[in-house]
C-alpha cells in the first residue's frame, strides 16, 4: 500500500519534471507536451511496477541453497488476469481519446489542408512533374472529394476557415531548404516569420524525400516529391529555432538544416524589405544562407541555378494567388 | 519431486529407422547440406551469431564516428552504407535466423517428432542465409547500399544502382528462406505432434512459432512484391515508385511496412515463446495463465498485420488513417501486457535460480517493457509527429529488439546449450556477460530517448555539437556491448569443448526435449514419448495427479487424441 502511494507520487513527479523536451515555441507544443507528460507518468508507474516486481521477486523468491523443491503449483488466476487485461485496455483507450483530442486541437483534421495542393491530382493525371500544370481549377467539388487526402497539420479549430497571416512555400532538396514568399516574391534559405501570427507552410520536395521538422514546435511533415503537404502553426515566442531534415536524404542528410526566425513585426518587415531590395538588384543568388558547415556553403552556391527550376514559376504563383485571394 | 516421475515411455509396435543413413553425428555434418533439424538449428544459430558480430562491429564504427559531431572517421557515404547494412544484417541475418534456428532445433523435440515435416526444404532454407549474408557484407567491396534498411524511393533509386541491386536481391533470397522456414514450422507443429499432445498441451514456444509462421507467410510476399517493383524502377527504369515518371513513393512505404512492421513481431514472438519456456523452469512454478500467454501470441500476430502505417504518420498519411493506425497500435499493448504480467506472475512466489539463462530472461522482461512503454508513446500521433525519425525511435526500437530479442536469444542459448552440446556453460562467465550486456545496453540506448526529443534526427553522420555529451555516453555504452560478447564467446567455445557434462535434464525441466539424451540422438527419441503431464506442471504432486483417464503403457497409436490432462 505504502509502496503503491510512493510509486504514484514518484510517477507524477517524474512526469512533470523530466526535462526531456526543448522549449515550447507554440501553444500546440504546450498541449503536446501535456500529452507526453501524461504518458510518461503512466509509463513511469508501469516501469516501476514491473522492474520492482522483477528485482523484489529475484531477491525474495530466490532459490535457497540445497532447496530442490518446486514452488506452489499456481497455474493462473482468472480474476487477476482479467484485471491486468482490463487496466491496459482502459489506459490505451484513455490515451487514444486524449491523443485524438490533442490531434484535433492542433489542426490535424483541418479540411482545408488540401488547399494550395492541386498538384496531387496533377500527379495522378499528368506524368510530367517537371512542369507542374496548375490550371487553378480548384472548384469546391474537387476539394470535398479530396480533402481526406490532405497531408500534414492544418489550421487549428480557432483559425479554421480563416486565411493564414502568412503563407510560405518550402522546397526541400539535397541538402537545403528553400523558402519562397509568394506575396513578396522573395526566395531565401532562412525562414522569417512574425511573432503572434498564423503561419502556413506548403511543403514540397524536388528530388528525394525529406522531412521538415521544427523540434521546438513539435511539428514534422515529410516533403514528398509530387505530393505537397501543409504545416500550419501559430508563433508566440520570439527566437531562433532549428529546422531539421528528418528523413534520410543522402550522405549529407545530417548537414541539411536551416533556421526559423520568429521576430517582432518590425524586424520581420525590415528583413522583407532588405530581401526585396537585394533580389530586385539582380542578385538572384540566395546570398543569405545560414552560416553552417563547409558542405552547406557549397550547397548554397549550387542553389542559384537550381532556384529557377524549383517550380516557383509564374504559373505557380498565379495559382497560389487565385487560391488565396488577397490575404 | 516431478523429475523423479519420469513420463512413461511407451514402446511403439516398431521403431522405424527412417534414417539419415548414419547413426553417429560427425562434426563435418555441420558444414554440409544436412537434413537433420538439429544440425540445421545449430547451423542457423552459429551463422547468425557470426553476422551479429559483423553487424555489431558496424555499429561500433558508427558509434565511434558519432563520438564527435563532425564527420571525421569515415566518409558520410560509407557511414550511410554501414547504417544500412547494420540494420539489414541485424534484422535479416541475426534476429530472424536466430529465431528460426531455435525453432528448428526445438520444435521437433518439443512436440516429440523425429524431424521437421520437410527436411530438405529446411536445409535449403538455411543455405540461402549465408548466400544472402555474403552478398550483403560483400557489397562493401563493390558498392554498398546507402538508402537505409527501409530503402525508401526515390533515394534508393538514385543512390547507386549496383549497391541497391545487391541489397534487393539478397533480401529476396533471405525473404524466400524465411517463407520456406515458416511453411515447415507451421506444418510440423500442426501435423507432427505426438498423438497425445493436443494444441493446448503444446509448449508455448510452439504457439509463438505458429503465430510467427502465419505472419511470415502473410506478409513476406508483400515485401517481395515491393522489392521486385523497386528493382524494376532501379534497373529497368519503370516508374512504380519514381515520382519523376508519375509513380508514388508512398505506395512503396505501405508495401514495405506491411511486411516490416509484422517483421518486428516475427523477431520478438519466437523469443516471447522461449522466455515462456525458460521462466517456469528456473522459477520452479507453472507458467501463469497458459492459455492467456498462448493466445495472446495469436492476438499480437493478428493485430500486427493492422498497424503498419504507424511508421508513416508524418509521411503521406491522411488524418483518418493516422487515427485508425494509432488506435490499432495502442491496442497491441494489451496482449503484450498480458504476457509481461504473466511472466511476472510465474516468477512471483517461485524458487528462482539466478543462473545466466534466468538472468537474461528477467533482463528481457525488464528491458522489453521499456520498449513497450515508449512504443505506446510513439503510437500517439501528436507525440510521434515530434519524435518520428529521431533518436527516440532508435532508442525505442533497440529496447524492443536488443533488450527484447537479443536478451531472449542469449537466455535461450544459456538454457538449451546443455541439450545442444551435452555440456554446461560456465555460470560465472555467463553472469559477467549478463552484467556487461545490461549496463552497456542501457548506457547506449537510454540517452538516445532524450537526444531524440531534444531535436537530434536519426541516420546522420554529423550532428549539432550541443548533443555531444549524450552521444559520447552512448558510444561508451556501445564499446561495453562490444566487450560483453567476449565472455560469451569464450564461454560458448570452451564449454562446448570442455564444459561439465550436463546429463539429460540438468534443469529438471518437464518439456519433452529433456527426455532424450544430450545432445539428442539422431532420430531424437529412442521411442516416441507419451505425455503424462503438462509442460509446466511444476510443484504438482504426481501422486495426486488426476490420471484416471490415463491409459498407461499403450502405444501412441492407441492413445486418444486428447491428452490425459485436457
Amino acid at each position: 500500500m505504502l509502496a503503491g502511494i510512493a510509486l504514484t507520487l514518484v510517477s507524477i513527479w517524474y512526469g512533470q519534471n523530466h526535462g526531456l523536451l526543448p522549449v515550447q515555441a507554440s501553444d500546440d507544443a504546450t498541449v503536446i507536451d501535456g500529452l507526453f507528460n501524461t504518458m510518461l507518468t503512466v509509463g513511469t508507474g508501469i516501469f516501476l511496477l514491473v522492474e520492482g516486481a522483477i528485482v523484489i521477486g529475484a531477491i525474495r523468491f530466490r532459490r535457497r541453497k540445497g532447496d530442490n523443491t518446486d514452488g506452489p503449483p499456481i497455474a493462473g488466476n482468472i480474476p487477476l488476469e482479467i484485471v491486468w487485461t482490463a487496466i491496459p485496455v482502459f489506459i490505451v483507450l484513455f490515451l487514444s481519446v486524449y491523443s485524438f483530442d490533442v490531434y484535433r486541437n492542433m489542426g490535424g483534421f483541418d479540411p482545408d489542408a488540401i488547399e494550395g495542393t492541386p498538384e496531387v491530382q496533377v500527379a495522378m493525371a499528368d506524368t510530367d512533374l517537371a512542369t507542374p500544370i496548375v490550371d487553378g481549377q480548384s472548384s469546391p467539388k474537387t476539394h470535398s472529394m479530396h480533402h481526406h487526402l490532405a497531408l500534414g497539420v492544418g489550421a487549428d479549430p480557432s483559425t479554421q476557415g480563416k486565411e493564414p497571416d502568412l503563407s510560405v512555400d518550402v522546397m526541400g532538396l539535397q541538402y537545403a531548404w528553400i523558402f519562397t514568399y509568394p506575396e513578396s516574391g522573395i526566395t531565401s534559405g532562412e525562414l522569417h516569420v512574425p511573432v503572434n501570427s498564423d503561419v502556413k507552410l506548403t511543403i514540397k520536395a524536388q528530388d528525394v524525400l525529406h522531412a521538415f521538422w521544427l523540434p521546438e514546435f513539435r511539428l514534422k511533415q515529410d516533403a514528398i516529391p509530387g505530393q505537397p503537404a501543409e504545416l500550419r502553426f501559430q508563433t508566440k515566442r520570439e527566437g531562433e529555432y532549428p529546422i531539421v531534415c528528418a528523413e534520410l536524404c543522402g550522405p549529407y542528410h545530417g548537414a541539411m538544416g536551416a533556421k526559423l526566425y520568429v521576430e517582432s513585426q518590425e524586424v520581420y518587415d525590415q528583413w522583407i524589405q532588405s530581401q526585396v531590395v537585394a533580389q530586385k538588384g539582380g542578385d538572384q543568388t540566395v546570398a543569405t544562407l545560414v552560416e553552417r558547415t563547409d558542405s552547406e556553403r557549397t550547397d548554397a552556391d549550387r542553389l542559384a541555378p537550381v532556384a529557377a527550376e524549383l517550380g516557383i514559376t509564374a504559373e505557380t504563383l498565379k495559382s497560389l494567388q487565385s487560391v488565396q485571394p488577397a490575404a | 519431486m516431478t523429475n523423479a516421475e519420469m513420463p512413461i515411455v511407451a514402446t511403439p509396435p516398431e521403431v522405424k529407422q527412417h534414417g539419415h543413413g548414419q547413426s553417429e553425428r560427425r562434426w563435418q555434418d555441420y558444414f554440409t547440406f544436412n537434413t537433420d533439424h538439429k544440425v540445421i538449428g545449430i547451423q542457423y544459430l552459429v551463422t547468425s551469431f557470426i553476422f551479429y558480430l559483423i553487424g555489431g562491429l558496424m555499429a561500433d564504427i558508427m558509434r565511434t564516428e558519432l563520438a564527435t559531431p563532425a564527420s571525421d572517421l569515415v566518409p558520410p557515404e560509407l557511414y550511410n552504407s554501414l547504417m544500412t547494412l547494420h540494420g539489414t544484417i541485424m534484422i535479416f541475418m541475426w534476429i530472424i535466423p536466430a529465431g528460426a534456428g531455435l525453432a528448428n532445433y526445438l520444435i521437433p523435440l518439443l512436440i516429440g517428432a523425429r524431424d521437421m515435416a520437410f527436411p530438405k526444404l529446411n536445409a535449403l532454407a538455411f543455405w540461402m542465409i549465408p548466400v544472402g549474408g555474403v552478398m550483403l557484407v560483400g557489397s562493401l567491396l563493390i558498392q554498398a547500399p546507402q538508402a537505409g534498411w527501409t530503402s525508401y524511393p526515390p533515394l534508393s533509386i538514385v543512390s547507386g544502382k549496383v549497391g541497391e541491386g545487391i541489397w534487393i536481391f539478397s533480401l529476396l533470397i533471405l525473404g524466400t528462406s524465411s517463407i520456406l522456414g515458416a511453411l515447415n514450422f507451421l506444418t510440423t507443429i500442426l501435423k507432427m505432434r505426438v498423438p497425445s499432445m493436443g494444441l493446448n498441451d503444446m509448449p508455448v514456444f510452439c504457439w509463438s512459432m505458429l503465430a510467427t509462421s502465419g505472419l511470415v507467410l502473410l506478409s513476406t510476399p508483400v515485401l517481395a512484391g515491393a522489392l521486385i517493383l523497386l528493382a524494376f524502377d532501379l534497373l529497368v527504369g519503370t516508374a512504380f515508385f519514381n515520382p519523376t515518371g508519375g509513380g508514388d513513393p508512398i505506395v512503396y512505404q505501405h508495401m514495405f511496412w506491411f511486411y516490416s512492421h509484422p517483421a518486428v513481431y516475427i523477431m520478438i514472438l519466437p523469443l516471447f515463446g522461449a522466455i515462456s519456456e525458460i521462466i517456469p523452469v528456473h522459477s520452479r512454478k507453472p507458467l501463469f495463465g497458459y492459455r492467456a500467454v498462448a493466445y495472446s501470441s495469436m492476438a499480437i500476430a493478428f493485430l500486427g498485420l493492422l498497424v503498419w502505417a504507424h511508421h508513416m504518420f508524418t509521411s503521406g498519411t491522411p488524418a483518418w488513417l493516422r487515427m485508425f493506425f494509432m488506435i490499432t497500435t495502442m491496442v497491441i499493448a494489451v496482449p503484450t501486457g498480458i504476457k509481461i504480467f504473466s511472466w511476472l506472475g510465474t516468477m512471483w512466489g517461485g524458487k528462482i535460480s539466478l543462473n545466466s539463462a534466468m538472468l537474461f530472461a528477467m533482463g528481457f522482461v525488464g528491458m522489453f517493457v521499456i520498449g513497450g512503454i515508449s512504443g505506446v508513446m510513439v503510437a500517439s500521433v501528436p507525440f510521434d509527429i515530434h519524435v518520428h525519425d529521431t533518436y527516440f525511435i532508435v532508442a525505442h526500437l533497440h529496447y524492443v529488439l536488443f533488450g527484447g530479442s537479443v536478451f531472449g536469444i542469449f537466455a535461450a542459448i544459456y538454457h538449451w546449450f546443455p541439450k545442444m552440446t551435452g555440456r554446461m556453460m560456465n555460470e560465472n562467465l555467463g553472469r559477467i556477460h549478463f552484467a556487461l550486456t545490461l549496463i552497456g545496453m542501457n548506457l547506449t540506448f537510454m540517452p538516445m530517448h532524450k537526444l531524440g526529443m531534444m531535436g537530434m534526427n536519426r541516420r546522420i553522420a554529423m550532428y549539432d555539437p550541443r548533443f555531444t555529451s549524450l552521444n559520447q555516453m552512448a558510444t561508451v555504452g556501445a564499446y561495453i556491448l562490444a566487450i560483453s560478447t567476449f565472455p560469451f564467446l569464450i564461454n560458448a567455445l570452451w564449454s562446448w569443448w570442455k564444459g561439465k557434462p550436463a546429463g539429460d535434464n540438468p534443469w529438471r525441466a518437464l518439456t519433452l526435449e529433456w527426455l532424450t539424451t544430450s545432445p539428442p540422438a539422431i532420430e531424437n527419441f529412442e521411442v516416441l514419448p507419451v505425455l503424462t503431464h503438462g509442460p509446466y506442471d511444476y510443484g504438482v504432486d504426481p501422486e495426486e495427479d488426476n490420471r484416471e483417464n490415463e491409459p498407461p503403457f499403450t502405444s501412441p497409436e492407441l492413445q486418444p487424441d486428447s491428452s490425459p490432462l485436457s
